[in-house]
């Protein structure tokens, strides 16, 4: 099976800064369209497609622009390109190849939800794609193309948890990125205290090919739950650690072996982490599930972001999974309880295992806090956090035992 | 109105009503420690946390809005598990000493850990060193003792306005803080104290009461300040016949005025009360010298010396002057007393100076 190409299909053929580029490709059609569209049609078109949210969670994206009361007098389109997640890069290559989709697909969700302002935030440590989305959004507006619909770029300084839709928006209004609670959810009080629709990079960019070729056509792609394509980007022991366009029914064996070219230096494969960071470590009996969001929950993993961290057999997953730990205990914002603290506390029982100290009673603590995380904690961040140690506990527990005293 | 199930019983709320609510009335009373209901909802303790059957998560009870159907469990064995491990993660990084705490008998985190069961935590690693040391008059700020909840920057900001303290850092390694980490003094502070009023533990306290009894120990006397007309309710805290502190009073019903907020003076400027230098007697002025009296001989001679002067020199003679520092009714009383017993409208205030 091969890469099947729709955001990427140009990929270092046009320009991304040059709106000209895109539309001499079919660019701003998808616009076009929408614009002449009555807003519930066009909100129904795309829950139609079946799009699901890129960013994570996997949210039916028509679905979410619906909630979104249509007399509000200010409405916001704000792109998520936190892109925190280690291991992701897929949103900067849809930017560097790209950026026009991501602008036209912005647009659309203008027109559908009644907004003529939209945000991207981007990632701190992407200074040159602020530059770049600067001048795509330039170009596009020179060339008339977005019309009355105007995009700022902001940009994050660094945060992890500024990913989080309402730490988000927490940020771009000028406040310490800390998750807000949810309800109310941002689609009836986001920034400004205004309706406000957060999307994916990936997600928008779909958007124009969505309208041009139709609902139907989206949805014919990948798996029927969540269909259309995937960028994965791959990253660990893998011979070609590169970014790939794969239809959702993709297999992640084939991801591993086919698109990545095996493990490196012949070696034998341990274990990969789909989704980044937080999410689960799947071990090869079940490398023959598809990436698509339904498949990836039912073995216990998620698609996430669409990072692919491969480990080979020489890999030790408790220092792995201790390093991991101490991202997490960096990155929690501090605002509840079971994070702040869990975070810290995991982080120091990952290490006491991880240098040999550490008891079985020590292990059942860890599975005791991580599952008080899971449940108790405010954001996501807290949430996923323990999953990377949970999931390694389940499939690799002869490598914790064998450090135990 | 909405109907939902708590702990089996069905009950009936107006839409809006917030789970924490809704449980209350369902007879359901649950911990908290970052809720106080004169302040923005953070959401953040997770203590009241509850089971909503259905839902992959637990749910916050302070923030949730009940909905139709909602099934809540308040107690459920997956609910005092997190409360539980919430406790010892608090406590993991708690100094206890309790023994001398001025919050002893007074504290949330003990009342929760005792009801919890909680006696060690199984999170033990590095311990507290959040202490701050910060050389004012009046706020003790033992971050040792802090477990993050936030009312004091809340307070802070919506009830004084000062805006003087908030987060710091992030992760565990948050804490309460002034602008760069400095002292209250150089800060937007104003030591009205909100912060030690909201505090449900022991991490701020009031260094004018410090060792002079702890709060659960204090016999608490409701009175009105002295200090402005404003008439803010405060409580005097007596122990063994002295007064050793002032605490707020943040019942509307006995507290309508200032619903509990004090400023510096109220709040930590009682020390006078046992002051040797204070009068404690009337004094009668003999031959230039003073002299102490009793009050019925200092008021019948005072009546005396003013039904002179109006027979003498009719009611225009006389004047009051009163002060800012007694309450609007003592105030009413003067004007009263010159108007209607004396007969002239001589009345003037200070405040008008
Ligand atoms: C800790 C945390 C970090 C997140 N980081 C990102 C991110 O970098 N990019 C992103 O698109 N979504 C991120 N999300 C998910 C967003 O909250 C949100 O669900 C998403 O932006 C919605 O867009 P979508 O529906 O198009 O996926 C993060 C969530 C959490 C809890
Ligand atoms: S889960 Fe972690 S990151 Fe999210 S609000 Fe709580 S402390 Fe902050």
């Amino acid at each position: 099976m091969e890469e099947k190409r729709v955001l990427l299909e140009y990929a270092d053929q046009i320009n991304p800064e040059s709106a000209a580029d895109y539309i001499k490709v079919g660019g701003y059609k998808g616009l076009e369209k929408a614009r002449a569209m009555q807003k519930k049609d066009l909100i129904d078109e795309v829950k139609k497609s079946g799009l699901r949210g890129r960013g994570g969670a996997g949210f039916n994206a028509g679905m979410k622009w619906s909630f979104v009361p249509q007399d509000a007098p200010v409405k916001y389109v704000v792109c998520n390109l936190d892109e925190g997640e280690p291991g992701t890069y897929k949103d900067r290559i849809i930017c560097e190849k790209n950026a026009q989709a991501l602008l036209e697909g912005m647009a659309i969700c203008g027109a559908a939800i009644g907004s003529d302002q939209g945000y991207i935030y981007c990632r701190g440590e992407y200074p040159f794609v602020v530059e770049l989305l600067k001048n795509a959004v330039k170009s596009a507006k020179d060339a008339g193309a977005l019309g009355d619909f105007d995009i700022e770029v902001r940009m994050g300084a660094g945060a992890y948890v500024c990913g989080e839709e309402t730490a988000l928006i927490e940020s771009i209004e000028g406040h310490r990125g800390e998750p807000r609670f949810k309800p109310p959810f941002p689609g009836v009080a986001g920034l400004w205290a205004a309706p406000t629709v957060v999307n994916n990079v990936e997600t928008f960019a779909c958007l124009p090919y969505i309208l041009v070729n139709g609902a139907e056509w989206f949805a014919g792609i990948g798996a029927a739950k969540y269909p259309g394509t995937k960028v994965l980007t791959l990253t660990g022991d893998i011979n070609n650690p590169t970014y790939f366009e794969v239809p959702t029914d993709y297999k992640l064996r084939d991801v591993i072996y086919k698109l990545g070219g095996g493990i490196k230096n012949g070696k034998k494969f341990k274990a990969v982490q789909v989704g980044g960071t937080s999410g689960a470590f799947i071990p090869e009996e079940n490398l023959d599930t598809q990436i698509d969001f339904d498949s990836m929950g039912a073995i216990g993993a998620a698609l996430g972001s669409g990072a692919v961290l491969v480990l080979d057999e020489t890999r030790d997953i408790v220092d792995t999974v201790a390093r991991i730990t101490k991202f997490f205990e960096h990155e929690s914002c501090g605002k509840c309880n079971p994070c702040r603290e869990g975070t810290f506390r995991m982080c120091e029982m990952l290490h006491k295992v991880n240098e040999g100290k550490a008891s079985e009673k020590d292990l059942e603590n860890i599975l005791r806090l991580a599952k008080v995380m899971r449940k108790a904690s405010l954001c996501g961040l807290g949430q996923a956090a323990p999953i990377p140690v949970e999931s390694t506990i389940k499939h690799f527990k002869y490598e914790y035992m064998r450090k135990l005293v | 109105m909405i109907n939902l199930k708590i702990n089996g019983k069905e009950i009936q709320v107006p839409k809006g009503t917030m789970l924490l609510e809704a449980c209350r009335q369902a007879g359901a009373e649950l911990p908290t420690l970052c809720y106080d209901e004169d302040l923005r909802l953070a959401g953040s303790c997770r203590m009241c946390l509850v089971e909503a059957k259905g839902r992959p998560t637990l749910v916050a009870a302070c923030v949730m809005p009940a909905e139709n159907n909602m099934d809540i469990l308040t107690e459920s064995e997956d609910v005092v598990e997190a409360r539980k491990v919430i406790l010892e993660l608090l406590t993991a990084r708690h100094k206890f000493d309790c023994h001398v705490c001025e919050k002893d008998g007074n504290c949330k985190l003990q009342d929760y850990c005792y009801k919890y069961g909680v006696k060690e935590s199984s999170f033990a690693g590095e311990g507290p060193h959040f202490y701050k040391e910060d050389p004012n008059p009046f706020i003790e700020r033992d971050y040792d003792k802090c477990i993050m909840c936030t009312r004091c920057v809340r307070a802070c900001e919506e009830i004084t306005g000062a805006d003087a303290i908030n987060l710091e850092d992030r992760g565990h390694h948050a804490k309460i803080s002034t602008a760069f980490n400095g002292i209250l003094a150089d800060s937007t502070c104003v030591f009205c104290g909100q912060c030690v009023m909201v505090c449900p533990v022991g991490a701020l306290t009031s260094k004018v009461s410090a060792g002079k009894g702890k709060a659960a120990q204090n016999e608490k006397v409701l009175t009105t300040c002295t200090y402005c007309g404003t008439g803010c309710t405060l409580e005097l805290n007596v122990n063994e016949g002295k007064v050793v502190g002032v605490t707020s009073n943040r019942d509307r019903k006995y507290s309508p005025v200032n619903k509990g907020a004090l400023c510096v003076k109220g709040r930590f400027g009682w020390d006078f009360i046992h002051s040797p230098e204070r009068l404690t007697t009337p004094l009668i002025r003999e031959n230039g010298e003073l002299r102490p009296a009793s009050w019925e001989e200092a008021l019948s001679y005072a009546a005396d010396k003013l039904k002179g002067v109006k027979e003498k020199y009719g009611p225009d003679a006389l004047a009051m002057f009163t002060s800012a520092r007694v309450t609007n009714e003592e105030n009413y009383l003067a004007q009263k007393f010159m108007r209607a017993a004396i007969g002239t409208n001589n009345v003037d205030h200070c405040a008008r100076l």
